[in-house]
């Protein structure tokens, strides 16, 4: 069995919570595997250190010019430091979608995006789940891993391996990695502005989707909030068609909420849109579509138009 | 500036509930209403945004069957001027490596600054743009929700985790993968699709592009319905009873002040 390597995302000295989500999955493909864990970035001692309580093996990579993680610059590194057959897995995240493909070709690798389940291996097959059509299907694969394997892991699917038994080395590949020059160069991050409300802190959220249709209609759910005593927020295509302010999108693009109850209302229920609600809220859907995602993590589902059934449960809230 | 944008025509989820053949090895087609993929939409109007301020020309691609070309035209009403439909046997049922494999048969027939596609499409792999670039020995950037264009360069905003963005200084010939939000896509009427309806959409095979397909990387097994929690309680009734019924539920979970 090739050997698997896990790439580690951290920020501010701290490894990414799906550091510890990649030791579960690695584990799933091979559950006696030493895994290699790549730590690359600038100043990592600390990651490094904590992560080797998790994996065998830390090949640490600590260089300036990747102290803001290039995907460009990273993805020639890992081709000069990996085996021909590395299996390797990172999260699906936006540095993941911009790694990974690219990374695939390089190694001549079969790329496996966003996995949600890995069922073990079989000879040189590797079974895993995955999703299609926005989470309303998902598809069994196989894939031939003679040739070594570029997966992406979707954060939040499996859980964080908190066994920390591994008692790892710490070993420094900066040299192996070399000088990389990249025609792409990382200027600055742009942090969110503020909004008027911070819906982060919200005990209740009225969250509309798609199911609103029009831009007037985000008055029946502003009135339903009201009614509640609760915030508007909102899913993506919301904010993108700029009918709601980006402070009050909910999902991975978006704010993290942790509200006691959430209702989604003309929400499908995006793993992007459901990764941004956390603390085990009391979930409402609503939603047209019987088989809409969001009816598999609510607590109550409501088959219904929202159109029609905002209005009606806002008279009700109003007269209880 | 010579703009290459690859679109991809798609069962439209809006539209369709999906489900599982009998057979249990794909989703259920027949009937399905199939449209542009939502992030090529973005893809097309940046690049029309852009040649408007620099001059230039839009060319729209798709890999598929003779069916994908009425996506092209769309795209052409758009304001994009010339299309160009990748059909061949070879392709069907290709992976992202595959369709990028056939793309860049296109790409080194003419010459591009530029080349986009959607951040990803119905199959969720957002793939297609990375593997391209990679391929090509250019530059990439994935999740694009911001472009300007400098001498030669680009600025471009990269949408990251948390409603930040990540801005990026980047050499041309490059790709970009566009995420939705980046502006917001011009209405296409009927009118429209019918002034390109006899622009002439030239076709190529794979041999005609001197590349050839691949086997998938992955395998579909099955198809099923996923299985996430233990599934929602769901209320019956009219809309009145079930409103009815939720206040109850809300007051007890503190849903209401």
């Amino acid at each position: 069995m090739a050997q698997i390597f896990a790439y580690i995302a951290h920020k501010d000295g701290v490894a990414d919570d799906t550091a510890l989500e990649l030791v579960t999955a690695a584990k799933a493909i091979d559950a006696g595997a030493d895994v290699t864990a790549i730590v690359v970035g600038s100043g990592v001692d600390a990651v490094c250190d904590a992560v080797a309580a998790s994996y065998k093996n830390v090949w640490k990579i600590d260089k300036a010019d990747v102290a803001y993680p290039n995907a460009e610059i990273i993805r020639a590194m890992l081709v000069k430091i990996l085996p021909g057959d590395a299996i390797l897995l990172m999260a699906h995240d936006t540095f993941g979608m911009d790694l990974g493909p690219g990374l695939s070709i390089k190694m001549d690798a079969p790329f496996a995006p966003d996995v949600v389940g890995i069922d073990g291996v079989d000879g040189s097959t590797l079974k895993m789940v995955r999703q299609e059509f926005g989470g309303q299907v998902s598809t069994h694969v196989a894939c031939d891993i003679v040739s070594g394997a570029v997966i992406t892991i979707r954060p939040g699917a499996f859980a964080a391996d908190e066994s920390k038994n591994a008692g790892g080395a710490v070993m420094d590949k900066t040299a192996d990695a070399g000088d990389v020059t990249a025609k792409r160069k990382f200027l600055e991050v742009v942090e969110a502005e503020a909004g008027d409300v911070d819906i982060t802190k919200s005990e209740v959220l009225v969250s509309v989707g798609r199911g609103i249709e029009e831009e007037e209609n985000i008055e029946i759910a502003r009135e339903l909030a009201e009614a509640m005593g609760a915030d508007l927020s909102c899913s993506r295509p919301i904010v993108d068609a700029k009918w709601l302010e980006k402070s009050r999108q909910v999902g991975t693009s978006g704010q993290t909420v942790k509200p006691k109850v959430y209702m989604a209302m003309g929400i499908s229920g995006s793993f992007q849109h459901l990764g941004g609600i956390k603390g085990n809220p009391f979930i409402v859907a609503v939603n047209k579509n019987p088989k809409a995602p969001i009816f598999q993590v609510a607590d109550i589902g409501i088959v219904a138009d929202i159109l029609e059934f905002m209005p009606e449960l806002t008279e009700k809230v109003k007269s209880a | 500036m010579e703009i290459l944008v690859c679109v991809k025509r798609v069962p439209d989820t809006e539209e369709n509930e999906i489900t599982i053949s009998s057979a249990g090895n794909d989703i259920e087609r027949d009937d399905l209403v199939y449209s542009v993929n939502e992030w090529d939409n973005y893809a097309v109007e940046e690049a029309i945004q852009i040649v408007d301020k620099v001059g230039g020309s839009v060319t729209v691609v798709t890999v598929g069957d003779d069916e994908s070309e009425e996506v092209l035209r769309r795209e052409m009403a758009m304001g994009a001027e010339k299309g160009i439909l990748v059909s061949d046997d070879a392709f069907k049922g290709a992976d992202g490596k595959g369709i990028a494999t056939a793309l860049k048969g296109v790409v080194e027939k003419e010459k591009y600054d530029l080349i986009l596609t959607g951040a990803q499409a119905d199959d969720g792999a957002g793939q297609v743009g990375g593997m391209l670039a990679a391929m090509l020995d250019l530059p990439y950037a994935s999740l694009v929700n911001k472009i300007e264009v400098l001498d030669g360069k680009l600025k471009v905003g990269r949408e990251i985790e948390g409603g930040n963005q990540e801005m990026n200084e980047i050499e041309m010939p490059c790709v970009l993968s566009i995420q939705t939000g980046i502006n917001e896509p011009r209405y296409v009427g009927i009118r429209g699709i019918r002034k390109v309806a006899s622009v002439e959409i030239p076709t190529f095979s794979a041999s005609d592009l001197g590349v050839s397909a691949t086997e998938p990387a992955l395998k579909k097994v099955d198809y099923f319905v996923p299985e996430m929690g233990e599934g929602a309680e769901m209320l019956e009734g009219s809309v009145e009873e079930m409103a009815e019924k939720l206040v109850e539920l809300l007051k007890a979970k503190g849903g209401l002040k």
